[in-house]
C-alpha cells in the first residue's frame, strides 16, 4: 500500500529524530503562540500555517516509533501511520508557508526550536518526492551547473571584467595563499554586481589579501533549502575543496542569509569534519576592519535609514551588533524596525520560498508584515545584507507602489570610504 | 466499603502506586529523550552552549514586548493558572503535611482562605484557556483528545479539593478520598502526556539555547 517514496520519506523522518526533537515534541502543549510569531499566519490568518502544525508529520513518526503509547498502539494496529497524501499535503505548509526565519523558535514558551524541526520535515518530504518543482530545479542546477540560477564561470568573468573597468582595480581570481576567499551568491553576480565592485574597492583600501575561486564561487546552497543533506554536503564540499586548494585562511560569506547558515553553521556537520579555514561573514569582517582602524569612513548619510536583519544572519546567525556598528559610523539618523534585531520579522522570501514559484502569491502576502512595519517608522531608505531579502523587499515595495530605496550595507559602506 | 476504608485505600496503596508511576514514568521519559542523543556541532564555536542553554532556560519565561502584545491572553491566563497551581499544590498547609510525610521536608504555608481564593482564580484562568482552545481557530485545530484530557485531569483535583474543603454534599472522608483519587489520576497521566512539559521544557529550553549560545547569539 505504501509507495516507495513514502517509505523513503518515512525512513528519513525517523532518522531525523534526535534528543532535542524528542524533547521539543514532548514539551509542546499546543498553546498556539507560535502562530502569532509567524508572518505566514499573521498575514493570512490561516491556522494551517501555525509553525508547530507544520511539524505534524515528524510528530506522528516520533509518536509511532519512539513513544510508549505510540509503539503500543502501533503493535495493536490501532494508530494510523503517516500517509503519502499527508506528506504531499504538508509540502505547501513547510516549503511555501515557511521561510525558516526562526521567529517561532525564539517565542515558544516551552523553548521548542520549531524551525529546527521544520528543516527536518523538509528532509522527509524531499526524500518522499514532495519538494516543490522550483526548488528541485534550482537544486539540480546547483549540482550540475554550479549555481541555482544557472550562473556559469563565464558570466562571473564577464562581471569581473566590468568591475575591473569601473573600479580600475584588479579582481584577484585563484590567487593561492590569499588570506580571504570571497563567495558570492548568484543573485549578486547577476543582479547586484555593484556588490563585487564595493568589496573590491574596500579590500583595496583596507589592504585585505583576497581572492575569488573560479572553481567554487557560489555561496548559496539549495540542498539546505530543499532539505537534502547529501546534496547540501556536496555543495559545501566544493567550497571546502577550493578553499583548501588555494590555502586561504578565511572564507567570506557574502550578503546572503542562508548561504551564511550553510557554510558557517551547517557545513562542517554536513561534510562530517571541521574546516581547515575559518568562515566570516562580510559584515563581521567589515566591522572588524573598522574596529582595527583599517576601514576608515567619512561623511554621514542624510537620509533616515533602518536596517532589516536577514534572519539567518541575525536571529539564527548571531550577527546583530556588527551591522549596527557599521551603520552608526555613517548615519546619525538610524531607526530600528519594530522588533529590529533578535525579533525582526522576515521579509517573507527566505528559506527557499523565493525559488519556489508555487509560493509567489503567499510570499507577497507575507511581505505585508514588512510593509506595515515600514509604515510605522517612515524611513527614507532600508539597508540590509542579503540579496534575497533585498530583491524580495524591492518586489514587495513595487507591488505596493511604494518608492523606497533598498540598499546593501556593504555597498553603502563603500560609498563612505575615506579618501 | 466504608468511607474510611475507601479513604485509607486511596491515600495508602493507591497513592504509593501513583507515586511509583509518576516518578518511574518521568524518569523513563527523560531517559528516552536523552538516549536519543544529538550530534556535536563541528562548526567553529563563537560562544558556549552552557551560557546560551542556561540563559534561555530562564529568559524564555519572560516574553518579549511584541509577543506579549500578540499573545497576551495566552500568556496572562497561562501565568495565572501556573502560579495558582503552584500555590495551591505547594502552599496549602494540609498538602505540606503530605509532603513532609513523604520526603521529610516542610515549609510555611498560606492561610486557607487565600488558598481558597487562589483555587477559584486558577479554575477561572483554566476555564478561559479552555474556551480559548475551543473558540480560537488555531488552538482548535491544534488540539486533540489529549489536550482536553490533560485539562480535565488538572482541573479535577482543584474542583474536588474545593468541594472537600467546603464539605459540599457528601461526607468529608468520602470527598477527600475522591480528591486524592483525582490527584492520583493526574499523577499517572502526567508522565505519558504533554503534562510532562513541566520537566521536558527545561531540556527543550536548554537544547534551543545551547544552539544560540554556540553561535554566539544574544
Amino acid at each position: 500500500m505504501s509507495s516507495e517514496g513514502l517509505q523513503r520519506g518515512y525512513a528519513i523522518l525517523k532518522e531525523q529524530i534526535d534528543a532535542p526533537t524528542a524533547s521539543y515534541l514532548s514539551s509542546c502543549v499546543n498553546c498556539g503562540m507560535c502562530a502569532e510569531a509567524c508572518l505566514f499566519f499573521t498575514e493570512t490568518g490561516d491556522p494551517r500555517y501555525t509553525p508547530i502544525h507544520k511539524v505534524e508529520p515528524l510528530k506522528k513518526v516520533w509518536r509511532h516509533e519512539y513513544t510508549f503509547w505510540g509503539r503500543l498502539s502501533k503493535a495493536l494496529g490501532l494508530s494510523k501511520p503517516v500517509t503519502d497524501e499527508e506528506l504531499a499535503a504538508w509540502s505547501p505548509l513547510v516549503y511555501d508557508g515557511c521561510s525558516m526565519c526562526g521567529r517561532c523558535s525564539v517565542v515558544c514558551p516551552v523553548g521548542n526550536d520549531i524551525t529546527y524541526m521544520i528543516r527536518k520535515v523538509r528532509e522527509g518530504l524531499a526524500a518522499a518526492g514532495h519538494a516543490p518543482e522550483g526548488l528541485v530545479a534550482a537544486t539540480r542546477r546547483a549540482i550540475t551547473v554550479g549555481s541555482p540560477m544557472g550562473v556559469k564561470l563565464p558570466a562571473l568573468q564577464a562581471q569581473i571584467r566590468h568591475v575591473e573597468q569601473d573600479t580600475g582595480l584588479s579582481v584577484p581570481v585563484d590567487v593561492e595563499n590569499a588570506d580571504y576567499m570571497l563567495l558570492l551568491s548568484s543573485m549578486e553576480i547577476m543582479n547586484f554586481p555593484e556588490f563585487i565592485a564595493a568589496v573590491t574597492r574596500i579590500f583595496d583600501r583596507t589592504e585585505v589579501s583576497w581572492t575569488i575561486s573560479s572553481e567554487a564561487f557560489e555561496a548559496t546552497n539549495s540542498g539546505i533549502q530543499i532539505g537534502v543533506s547529501d546534496l547540501a554536503a556536496e555543495l559545501v564540499q566544493r567550497v571546502v575543496t577550493a578553499a583548501e586548494k588555494l590555502n586561504v585562511k578565511y572564507v567570506i560569506s557574502p550578503e546572503c542569509g542562508h548561504a551564511y547558515m550553510a557554510i558557517r553553521w551547517e557545513g562542517p556537520n554536513l561534510i562530517g569534519r571541521p574546516y581547515g579555514f575559518r568562515v566570516v561573514h562580510i559584515l563581521e569582517l567589515l566591522d572588524e576592519l573598522r574596529e582595527q582602524g583599517r576601514l576608515k569612513l567619512q561623511g554621514k548619510e542624510t537620509d533616515r535609514l533602518t536596517y532589516h536583519d536577514p534572519c539567518q544572519i541575525g536571529r539564527r546567525g548571531g550577527i546583530l551588533e556588527q551591522p549596527r556598528n557599521l551603520l552608526r559610523a555613517i548615519s546619525d539618523d538610524l531607526v530600528e524596525l519594530p522588533g529590529g534585531g533578535m525579533m525582526n520579522w522576515c521579509c517573507g522570501a527566505g528559506g527557499g520560498v523565493s525559488s519556489n514559484e508555487r509560493a509567489d502569491e503567499i510570499r507577497l502576502r507575507a511581505f505585508n508584515r514588512k510593509k506595515s512595519q515600514l509604515d510605522q517608522i517612515q524611513v527614507d531608505g532600508l539597508v540590509s545584507a542579503c540579496s534575497n531579502c533585498r530583491i524580495h523587499i524591492e518586489e514587495g515595495l513595487e507591488h505596493n507602489h511604494i518608492d523606497l530605496p533598498v540598499l546593501s550595507l556593504t555597498e553603502l559602506i563603500e560609498k563612505h570610504l575615506a579618501d | 466499603m466504608s468511607d474510611t476504608e475507601f479513604l485509607l485505600l486511596v491515600r495508602g496503596p493507591l497513592f504509593t502506586l501513583a507515586t511509583v508511576i509518576l516518578v518511574g514514568g518521568v524518569l523513563i521519559r527523560i531517559a528516552e529523550i536523552l538516549f536519543m542523543g544529538r550530534k556535536k556541532s563541528l562548526a567553529e564555536a563563537r560562544g558556549s552552549e552552557a551560557s546560551g542553554g542556561f540563559r534561555v532556560m530562564l529568559s524564555r519565561s519572560v516574553p518579549d514586548a511584541d509577543t506579549f502584545h500578540r499573545s497576551g491572553f495566552t500568556i496572562i491566563s497561562g501565568y495565572v493558572f501556573h502560579i495558582g497551581l503552584f500555590v495551591v499544590i505547594f502552599l496549602f498547609v494540609p498538602h505540606i503535611l503530605v509532603f513532609e510525610r513523604a520526603i521529610g521536608l516542610s515549609w510555611p504555608g498560606l492561610p486557607s482562605n487565600i488558598i481558597d481564593a487562589t483555587t477559584v482564580i486558577t479554575l477561572i484562568a483554566m476555564l478561559t484557556l479552555l474556551i480559548h482552545r475551543i473558540v480560537d481557530p488555531v488552538r482548535r485545530m491544534l488540539s486533540g483528545f489529549q489536550d482536553y484530557w490533560v485539562w480535565l485531569v488538572t482541573a479535577l483535583p482543584l474542583i474536588t479539593g474545593y468541594f472537600a474543603f467546603h464539605r459540599v454534599g457528601v461526607s468529608g472522608a468520602w470527598m477527600l478520598a475522591v480528591h486524592i483519587l483525582s490527584v492520583e489520576l493526574l499523577m499517572i497521566t502526567f508522565p505519558f502526556t504533554s503534562l510532562s512539559h513541566a520537566f521536558t521544557l527545561w531540556m527543550s529550553r536548554w537544547y534551543n539555547g545551547a544552539v544560540s549560545g554556540y553561535r554566539g547569539i544574544r
